[in-house]
């Protein structure tokens, strides 16, 4: 089992040894990795995901896997947590070599994997959750639920958290289920490391905090957290060390005070970006929409909004903030109380989301998997779905070949979805396809309005770029488009005029040539 | 009893409770329109009437929690009540000889629908409406469809413990001993793991196949049992006696509280539906409605019960998505 693998080996020339360019803060030495993968190749058929990966984790750490969808970090975590055996290399556990490892070993290891969906029991109380290990070892055994308590108020106090131990766990919002995981996660035999997949997917700013501090007081007892993001921000503040696997390569391991932010970037994508802020907008047609003094009780007041063919706004704003709910009374699916909305200098009246869509406008939901797709129909049936009735032939059937012209047109030529067939059910495309899909079947009303309601919500950061071209191809065709975020750096270089909303209030607007990204941040959380 | 949040305002939400009330109202409503409604030996002549359909309803209980389903359990109770009566008519026995036999034919029967099941990776419903076809249609073509009459004397003989009919004794036992297994027992809490989330009871290394085996062998066991209750209830056997009862099972399990989506059910939820199935179909047979109106407001009563669930969880969504907000 001779690895041909030389020790320390350093993909890309990474900035593997910190120490040369900086004093190490004491406690910060790199100690002798607890557990190392090392060389670790697997293939699946003919498909690489994995060529010779090193990638080590210290005692205590907390570590980032980044990378793209498909570049392997699932793949890694699976080889580590026993799920799959490598077709190269070794996993050398406290210095022990082995060449592949089970469930049982890794667990006994002190490897805890939390998936992304979370995997609780709904069902059942939050102490029978953390507790659940025990049940499965005798199946005859008296469920002792006294003892369950005890076991999860142990674990409670070890995490400084306090979660109420009666409740059921589907009835918790999602930040406190994943506490519940991590509580379930260390109850079990002696956790070592602990294993998170995006955990942040779901999170508002202030869960994240949350879950930042409970990360941290695992570091003080001596676990260690590998976890994997695509949030740039969040591996930025959470994170010590991070690693970047792309297309099944390993390109190093940094620390995380040594990179910023853009070279996280670029290395995960290996596009460089250069972030150019949008020339200032000459367009000088009408507007196609016009708001005036909109306002909803207890949603937003007085919002007042002009939008140019050719023109990108941006709405920025927080969660709650009253920037969806505006957008859905544009749409017609939140009628509002005061003010005028008009279309082309005519005033109209939005009761139903027809109604909008008669009046061109469309509007790209936040929420695409519940809202914006069929997951299991096929891309082909989610982009005819909104214009069916365009799509009647004759006797009021559906005309084949007008059908196949507009998937054509819409998912191959103009947002070509990566895909060899239309055929295929959505739920198998990555986000940023989804994405994709859900743009042509909205461009495909042929609108003349588009509301994009945080349009790169769990797309990694190389599809978001993807999306942008989109935006401005179709911008510079003459759609007038409102994006909606609550990513500054997004609507910053994405945007002619920038709108700020605060408790349901404008209350500023920007052009982007004469405002920082602090300043911008300033206002909204002010 | 398992971990509950106390508080009297969650007593309220939860669907037993509301269930209860509901009984006590149509047991009021009915004395006051039926005096003879109300008197013991209308009670005892109910209680020992439902007593079949509530050792059965334990066993779909336990496989509804699970997150499956089971339809042949009609049919098993069918197969091993002829089989065990044969054996009985044949070579003599005993009450122990008759559990033993019947409950093992059942379980037996249910383990392959388990089997069938798990290494087919085929869907529960489609599963147990295939094998109750087949196990019935055995039975009818080996019989002939021909009745059992002369069962032994000691089988038939009226037997009672302090004044309980027999039958309502079974029933007890078997529903006891599914409370205890259920909320007692790990394997119990496992079964609700199971309906609750199948990929987290893989995940943290439940048996599944075990698992399986247990519940459909369960729902066999019971449905072998209440196939014997029944055939001393009544005194004889025949085929296809029990055949069409399986909907009327179903029903009153998800009436009380049971999801058919799994991880969600209780013995106590189980008898109150069966109460109150039992106290409306005799409420209007002593009302002097025609026995036919019974499909209809059982029906009714369904479709309302099943409305008001899918509505509160809909409510619950809602608080959840402003919470997020």
């Amino acid at each position: 089992m001779a690895s041909p693998c030389e020790g320390g080996r350093d993909a890309d020339g990474a900035i593997m040894n910190p120490k040369s360019n900086h004093p190490e803060p004491p406690g910060q030495q790199i100690a002798p990795a607890f557990i190392e993968m090392r060389g670790i190749s697997k293939r699946f058929g003919g498909v690489r995901a994995l060529s010779d990966v090193s990638f080590s984790i210290q005692a205590a750490e907390i570590h980032c896997l980044a990378g793209e969808n498909g570049c392997g970090k699932s793949t890694l975590i699976k080889i580590l947590s026993g799920v799959y055996a490598p077709d190269e290399g070794q996993i050398v556990l406290e210095g022990k070599p082995h060449s592949h490892l089970t469930p049982a070993a890794s667990q006994r290891f002190g490897v805890q994997i939390i998936y992304q969906d979370l995997s609780l029991f709904p069902n059942l109380s939050v102490a029978e959750n953390i507790a659940f290990g025990h049940q499965v070892q005798t199946p005859l055994r008296f469920a002792d639920y006294k003892a369950m308590r005890k076991q999860a108020q142990a674990v409670m106090e070890r995490l400084k958290i306090s979660l109420p131990l009666g409740a059921l766990v589907g009835t918790l919002p999602i930040a406190r289920r994943q506490l519940v995981a991590i509580c379930r996660a260390l109850a079990g035999e002696q956790a070592r490391l602990v294993v998170m997949d995006e955990p942040t997917a779901s999170l508002t700013h202030q869960e994240v905090d949350a879950l930042l501090a409970t990360i941290h007081e695992l570091k003080r007892q001596g676990i260690a957290t590998v976890f994997v993001s695509h949030r740039l921000d969040e591996v930025m503040t959470i994170a010590e060390r991070v690693t970047v696997l792309r297309d099944g390569r390993n390109l190093g391991t940094y620390w995380v005070r040594d990179i910023d932010r853009r070279r996280l970037g670029e290395l995960i994508t290996g596009h460089v970006f250069e972030n150019a802020l949008k020339p200032p907008f000459t367009g000088k047609e009408h507007p196609v929409l016009e708001v005036r003094g909109l306002s909803c009780e207890g949603q937003y007041d007085g919002v007042n909004l002009q939008l140019r063919p050719g023109e990108i706004v941006g709405l920025i704003g927080r969660l709650g903030s009253g920037r969806t709910e505006f957008a859905l009374s544009l749409f017609g699916m939140n009628p509002p109380d005061r003010g005028e909305i008009r279309v082309n200098g005519k005033p109209v009246h939005l009761r139903s989301n027809r109604e909008a869509i008669r009046q061109k406008i469309a509007y790209v939901s936040e929420d695409r998997l519940s809202l914006g797709l069929v997951m299991p129909q096929t891309i082909a049936d989610n982009t005819v779905i909104s214009v069916l009735d365009r799509l009647r032939g004759p006797i009021g059937l559906i005309d084949g070949t007008l059908r196949a012209q507009t998937i054509e047109r819409w998912i191959f030529q103009e947002l070509r979805v990566k895909t060899n067939t239309a055929d295929r059910p959505v739920q198998q495309l990555s986000g940023g396809n989804q994405q994709r899909v859900v743009l042509a079947k909205w461009l495909a009303t042929d609108p003349r309005v588009l509301i994009l309601d945080s349009p790169t919500v769990g797309v990694d950061i190389g599809a978001k770029a993807g999306i942008f071209q989109i935006v401005d191809a179709l911008a510079a065709r003459g759609l007038a488009i409102l994006l909606i975020s609550d990513e500054v750096e997004e609507v910053l270089y994405q945007s002619h005029r920038i709108l700020v909303m605060r408790s349901g209030r404008i209350v500023g607007t920007y052009d982007p040539q004469h405002v920082s990204e602090q300043e911008l941040r300033e206002t909204i959380y002010a | 009893m398992p971990d509950r949040d106390p508080s009297f305002k969650a007593v309220f939400r939860r669907h037993d409770v509301q269930i209860a009330v509901i009984v006590a109202v149509m047991v009021v409503l009915f004395s006051a329109i039926s005096p003879s409604f109300l008197s013991a030996s209308n009670g005892v002549s109910l209680l020992e009437t439902y007593s079949v359909m509530a050792i059965m309803a334990s066993g779909l209980l336990v496989v509804l929690i699970s997150g499956g389903i089971d339809i042949s359990f009609a049919a098993i109770a069918a197969v091993s009540q002829y089989l065990t009566a044969t054996i009985l008519v044949r070579s003599g026995g005993n009450w122990f000889v008759a559990f033993g036999l019947a409950a093992g034919f059942g379980a037996l029967l249910g383990i392959v629908n388990a089997l069938l099941i798990y290494y087919l990776r085929a869907l529960a419903v489609i599963v147990t409406i295939s094998t109750m076809t087949f196990y019935f249609a055995i039975l009818m073509f080996v019989t002939e469809g021909k009745s059992i009459y002369n069962l032994p004397d000691w089988f038939t003989a009226d037997l009672s413990l302090f004044g309980t009919p027999f039958p309502v004794v079974v029933a007890g036992i078997v529903l006891l001993l599914t409370v205890f297994f259920l909320s007692r027992l790990s394997i119990g809490r496992q079964i609700y793991g199971l309906g609750g989330n199948p990929e987290a009871a893989k995940r943290v290394g439940c048996n599944l196949l075990g698992l399986q085996c247990f519940v459909y062998g369960y729902s066999g066991f019971t449905a072998g049992i209440a196939g014997l209750v029944q055939a001393h209830r009544v005194e004889e056997v025949v085929p296809n006696a029990l055949i069409g009862r399986e909907l009327d099972v179903l029903a009153a399990v998800v009436l009380g509280g049971a999801s058919l989506l799994g991880g969600i059910g209780t013995v106590s939820g189980t008898i109150l539906g069966i109460v109150l199935l039992a106290i409306l179909q005799n409420g209007l047979t002593l009302m002097g409605v025609s026995s036919y109106s019974f499909g209809f407001v059982t029906g009714l009563i369904i479709l309302i019960s099943v409305s008001a669930t899918a509505y509160a969880a809909k409510r619950q969504q809602r608080r959840h998505v402003r919470h997020a907000n």
